[in-house]
């Protein structure tokens, strides 16, 4: 296929055929180099539709950015009438596939829009429209076309709460929203053609879905059983020879970057400084030789300036609890310390261990900054951190040591619990 | 006057409070991650999650609903800066 034949013999765009009755109606953007700020994309993007046909009635599958509406409505006109539109289904409502979505119901009056049952709380608020009538779906609803039925699959949080896939069994063809997607533009459409697009896919997976590897693997539990010829996802290459290897990779994916080096019974705790004169260095090993007393926590030093930021990334990933010792410089935690704390939205860190610590001049902010920050992250942070006003002393020294024990204490479940009254909080 | 214990299970500490407390007035001086934005039941930052004793907090307000709602907030969710503890014990934790 070349760029010719997504356009007609008049200059117009035109719908691409997976089989007789469905039909490609997206958009190419090959100009676009940043994706929703945190991804690049070298060649662009794809905003994936798709138009289904039934005995009775035809189904649009998602629709486009606002900007390509144009080369999305020639499309569906170049396959479907308005008229004929029965049924709208949207897997993810984010504007990349909801740009067009006002105008089509405009132009499609008699159609029914099915969303999933947490894009409700999403549709208003994105559409700014009120009056908008839906039927929202769970794993197992269906929608019939006659001779064609649409299933639909809950599948949240990839990468919005609202996403969902959405099956055609007679085809045996997955809608899968951006699950299985990339940012990479090519008109040739299909994975059997495009050019090599597996960093884009690999790249795309580690940056939209890594956070969210839990719900991938229950989505992928959904999907797997099901038989699949065809993965038609909403951002890049339609994925029609051997669609098996990508639900593979996804499974692979989904599971610890780093194989295990830890037995079951064990724990890990990684312990992050930098230090300008050597003391906050000085605490992080007191807290490090505290923390090797507890059985079965296997503890971990680091010099974030001896490290780059995304293989640290990986083992925080896997790691149970996170200790990090800042200095204070000009009333704050120093700068490789913030960019290693804003790398973490990549992976899914709540309810990991946290701790902090560090040696100061003046008043010593960073390490209570940095206690808020881990608490933003959704970790836990137990023990208050500690602070030690410039070199620290031989107890100061055990103070630390204490404190790496504590931690090592609160990740085996080893502490107990602390009663307080009211009144004697300050 | 009637007392009540919240126990924070993210720190592991367990404070006993006069009924009437709000979890936001002891939350944060005892260390917990339970996060907040407005203070005031507007914007949803400080949902959390009470894994015992919701029998023992103030009723949600139609306000404090329609935050939780909005958030797509999760069974026994509340908003820390709106429950109130009644009495008897209570266990929350950020969600």
């Amino acid at each position: 296929m070349n760029e010719a034949e997504l356009i007609d013999k008049q200059g117009c765009p035109k719908a691409v055929e997976l089989s007789e009755s469905v039909h490609w109606i997206g958009a190419l953007d090959p100009n676009l180099r940043t994706f929703d700020i945190i991804l690049k994309t070298a060649n662009g993007t794809t905003y994936n539709a798709y138009a289904i046909r039934g005995s009775e009635g035809v189904a649009v599958v998602d629709t486009v950015k606002e900007g390509f509406a144009d080369d999305f409505f020639a499309r569906l006109e170049s396959v479907a009438d308005y008229d004929e539109i029965k049924v709208i289904v949207l897997n993810h409502l984010e504007p990349d596939h909801t740009g067009a979505l006002p105008e089509l119901m405009r132009r499609a009056p008699g159609a029914r829009l099915f969303i999933s049952q947490k894009a409700q709380a999403m549709l208003k608020a994105l559409l700014k429209q009120d009056q908008m009538s839906y039927t929202p779906v769970l794993t197992g609803d269906r929608v019939s076309l006659g001779d064609r039925t649409l299933e639909f699959l809950h599948t949240p949080y990839l990468h919005w709460p609202d996403t969902q896939c959405t099956y055609l069994s007679e085809e045996r063809m997955l809608f899968s929203g951006d699950v299985f997607g990339c940012h990479f533009c090519d008109n040739r459409l299909f994975n059997d053609r495009a050019g090599d697009f597996r960093f884009s896919f690999e790249y795309y997976y580690a940056h939209i879905m890594r956070p969210f590897k839990d719900y991938v693997v229950r989505a992928l539990d959904l999907i797997e059983p099901l038989p699949i010829s065809v993965i038609a996802p909403t951002h890049g290459p339609i994925l029609r020879d051997r669609p098996e290897r990508y639900i593979r990779r996804y499974r692979q994916l989904s599971g610890p970057s780093l194989e295990s080096e830890i037995s079951p019974e064990q724990k890990t705790l990684l312990i992050f400084y930098i230090s300008s004169y050597g003391n906050t260095q000085r605490m992080a090993e007191a807290v490090y030789s505290g923390a090797m007393q507890v059985q079965d926590v296997r503890v971990s030093l680091y010099d974030l300036e001896g490290g780059e930021i995304e293989p640290f990334v990986d083992l925080i990933e896997e790691a149970d609890g996170l200790v990090f010792g800042t200095p204070t410089i000009n009333g704050d935690a120093v700068k490789p310390v913030w960019d290693l704390l804003s790398s973490l939205t990549v992976i899914n860190i709540k309810t990991k261990l946290g701790g902090v610590f560090g040696s100061y001049g003046w008043t010593g902010e960073g390490v209570p900054l940095v206690e808020d920050r881990l608490r933003g992250l959704k970790m836990r942070v137990p023990i208050p951190g500690l602070r030690v006003k410039l070199i620290p002393t031989d107890e100061e020294l055990e103070a630390c040591r204490e404190f790496g024990l504590q931690l090592a204490q609160e990740l085996m479940g080893l502490r107990a619990r602390k009663v307080i009254d009211m009144a004697d909080l300050v | 006057m009637a007392k009540s214990t919240i126990t924070f299970e993210d720190i592991n500490v367990t404070v006993t409070v006069p009924a009437g407390t709000r979890i936001i007035e002891v939350s944060e001086k005892v260390g917990s991650g339970i996060t907040y934005g407005c203070r005031e039941g507007d914007c949803g930052t400080c949902i959390m999650k009470v894994t015992n004793g919701w029998n023992h907090l103030t009723e949600p307000s139609v306000l404090e609903d329609k935050v939780l709602r909005e958030n797509m907030a999760g069974k026994h969710n509340r908003l820390a800066c709106q429950a109130q503890a009644l009495g008897g014990e209570i266990s929350v934790k950020p969600v």
